[in-house]
């Protein structure tokens, strides 16, 4: 399916990564959005409050972000592609709801702007702080999709990218974006409505009679419904079985949360992206997300100027993780190195799939701003001399 | 000697609001005598005699002893998170507003947990109604005090007696801008399933609490017997006032309990004032939003 042309500014823009990730929500056909304002995030929903009124949409700010990551789900049960937007502080208040929103496999986008926390932090400066938050911070066992990008242009791309994965899988998606690539300006290109990919709703076909609301498809993917269609559905954070009925019982558990998790796990190849440069043939390779992959550019090019043989990894899709791929490079190279803007998340996964085969360097940062190259160019360098 | 075959279920004449209920989710999980089945019936009732089309009849539940409504009526029906099933509900409505949206739930979870949501709920006039079963504990969990508990009754977190000023809710609501209130208890169960008819039938954030019997938890630990007991002092302690100030509705352990239509008001609901506000805005650029 295409997008709908209404709403689609096909063209090029100049514009921060905030209102790109909007204008992406809106080429995606998201038409109803809760939000709650918290910097540096608010510049999305502002973008949305402005626009929605003419392509249909119907944007509320509620009364704090805990209303707003469920009103979310409601719309999303009333029919409509959604989305919430928020920063560090509102994303911890949401957690509860991403667990919901897994539970009750409801198709939902989460945009989480990251600053540097914990708590009130650094409101106005950048952090990838929420990365291992975005992977597990409800409770109980689940599975979500987190992407990162890191510019405009990617916030575009991958806002529509989100909402595609949120139908196709029924999951909440995490677009995990950071103060920097949130507020950084830069030229963004809209396509023509035609050659924009929607995924559209999984909406039950079947003979009515038939209808279980969490019978899986062979992707393990229900198909859905929405309120009002007549089937008159039960759906609830409690474990259900395949009618949606709550059912209390260990064996109910046992075939409900593997599966909410394996279809994201079995179908990971498919949702995985990422980017290399110069991998093969590398003996350091740094891995690196958001904003951090473009600050590690420049320390990479140094590093290859002096002789040393260095690629670059760059997550797209940050979970499902990239387990297989990294577990191949740490056959092939002789060390990897991690940037990223807090004092070690990514890394650790990074780690647990390198097996100890070569040595993994963290190169920390509290956040507030972003590395200074040099950090990372050390890190190479060493690691590389072996140290 | 030959066993007499006797068919109870075809013998008994058939419960005109079983229709209303998943009844292959019976039996419920509500204690001998509890207020919230008698509700539950009232609300079958209205729904009958309410001419709505059921298949777009919406119903969320948050979570305690009243979240669990939702999951025994057959229709569209939410069972969300503790405290928050007036915005899963907003959004439900504003995303598909052919629906008619019924959010029920229990004190604790609507006005302690839920309490923000509530107010600002009934501030935007948004098209819902919301009926809290009020029993004055939170049940589910055991007993513990609520932001109803009445001043010197006891629960499981106020051993010694609450001493905390409970909510007046029919006065809260109103203040935020509810357009329909009225306060009924489990016992009025004609004046409780009117009320919730007319409820249904308004436009806007419509309110109704009724008191229930809690006997496993309330009762029997303030010592006012069982669940009969309580609908006897309903009856004898009820005193029914229509439109009178809110302000007064105020209720005390054990003391009289003004019930009644207290508020039946018109306003906009959100959507209309949305749909009107953005065509003055807009002019013929604006479609008015219809879901």
């Amino acid at each position: 399916m295409k997008a709908d042309p209404k709403g689609v500014l096909t063209g090029s823009h100049f514009l921060d990564g905030d209102h790109a990730c909007s204008e992406g929500a809106i080429s995606a056909g998201c038409r109803f959005v809760a939000g709650y304002p918290i910097t540096p995030s608010t510049e999305v929903v502002e973008r949305i409050a402005e626009r929605f009124p003419l392509v249909g949409g119907v944007f509320i700010q509620m009364e704090d972000e805990i209303a707003s990551s469920i009103a979310i789900l409601g719309g999303a049960w009333g029919g409509k592609k959604v989305m919430t937007v928020t920063s560090g502080p509102g994303f911890s208040l949401m957690m509860e709801h991403i667990g919901l929103a897994a539970m009750t496999e409801t198709p939902c986008v989460f945009v989480d702007v990251q600053r540097a926390g914990p708590s009130t932090g650094l409101p106005t400066q950048p952090a990838q702080g929420d990365m291992m938050q975005a992977r597990w911070g409800s409770h109980g066992d689940y599975a979500i999709i987190a992407l990162s990008p890191n510019s405009p242009q990617e916030c575009y791309d991958l806002t529509i990218k989100a909402f595609n994965l949120a139908e196709q899988y029924r999951v909440p998606v995490l677009l995990m974006m950071d103060e920097c690539v949130g507020h950084m300006t830069e030229r963004v290109i809209i396509p023509p409505a035609e050659e924009i990919d929607v995924v559209p709703r999984r909406f039950y076909d079947g003979r009515k009679e038939d209808f279980l609301l969490f019978k899986p498809d062979a992707d393990l993917v229900p198909p859905m419904v929405k309120a009002g269609d007549g089937y008159r559905i039960h759906v609830t954070g409690l474990t259900h079985d395949e009618k949606g009925y709550p059912h209390m019982s260990p064996t109910a558990q046992a075939k409900l949360i593997p599966r909410l998790v394996n279809k994201i796990k079995l179908n990971a190849d498919k949702i995985i992206e990422y980017k290399e440069d110069q991998v093969e043939g590398a003996d350091v390779v740094v891995v690196s997300y958001g904003i951090t992959s473009r600050v590690a550019i420049p320390a990479i090019e140094q590093a290859r100027k002096e002789g040393i043989k260095v690629g670059h990894f760059r997550l797209i899709v940050a979970w499902p993780f990239p387990e297989k791929r990294i577990q191949e490079l740490a056959n092939k190279v002789k060390a990897l190195v991690v940037p990223e803007l807090n004092l070690g998340q990514i890394f650790y996964e990074v780690e647990r799939n390198v097996y100890g085969k070569v040595p993994v360097t963290l190169v920390p940062h509290p956040g507030g701003t972003v590395h200074n190259p040099q950090e990372i160019y050390n890190a190479i360098k060493n690691t590389h001399l072996g140290g | 000697m030959e066993e007499q075959m006797f068919d109870v279920e075809e013998a008994m004449p058939l419960n005109p609001v079983e229709s209303f209920l998943r009844m292959d989710r019976m039996p419920h999980i509500w204690c001998p005598s509890c207020g919230i089945g008698t509700t539950v019936n009232c609300f079958g009732r209205a729904l009958e005699t309410s001419g709505l089309d059921l298949d777009k009849v919406a119903i969320v539940s948050g979570i305690g002893c009243t979240g669990r409504v939702a999951g025994y009526l057959n229709l569209d029906s939410f069972h969300t998170t503790h405290g928050r099933p007036i915005p899963f509900a907003t959004g439900l409505k504003l995303a598909n507003p052919e629906l008619k949206v019924v959010v029920y739930s229990g004190d604790g979870d609507l006005t302690a947990i839920g309490g923000n949501h509530f107010i600002h709920a009934a501030r935007r006039n948004l098209d819902m109604t919301v009926i809290c079963v009020n029993n004055f504990i939170y049940g589910m969990t055991g007993g513990q005090v609520a932001p109803t508990t009445p001043i010197s009754a006891t629960a499981t977190t106020a051993p010694h007696g609450n001493f905390e000023q409970p909510f007046n809710l029919p006065y809260l609501a109103e203040s935020c801008g509810a357009v329909y209130v009225a306060r009924w208890t489990a016992y009025h169960v004609r004046h409780l399933t009117k009320a919730i008819k007319e409820a249904l039938a308004k436009k806007g954030f419509s309110f109704i609490e009724v008191l229930a019997p809690c006997p496993t938890l309330y009762s029997r630990r303030n010592k006012l017997g069982d669940g009969l007991d309580q609908m006897v002092f309903y009856k004898e302690h009820s005193e029914i006032h229509h439109n009178i100030d809110t302000k007064t509705a105020t209720l005390d352990f054990q003391g009289k309990i003004v019930v009644g239509k207290f508020v039946d008001k018109e306003r906009p609901d959100y959507l209309t004032l949305m749909n009107e506000h953005y065509q003055k805005k807009f002019g013929d650029k604006y479609t008015p939003y219809k879901g």
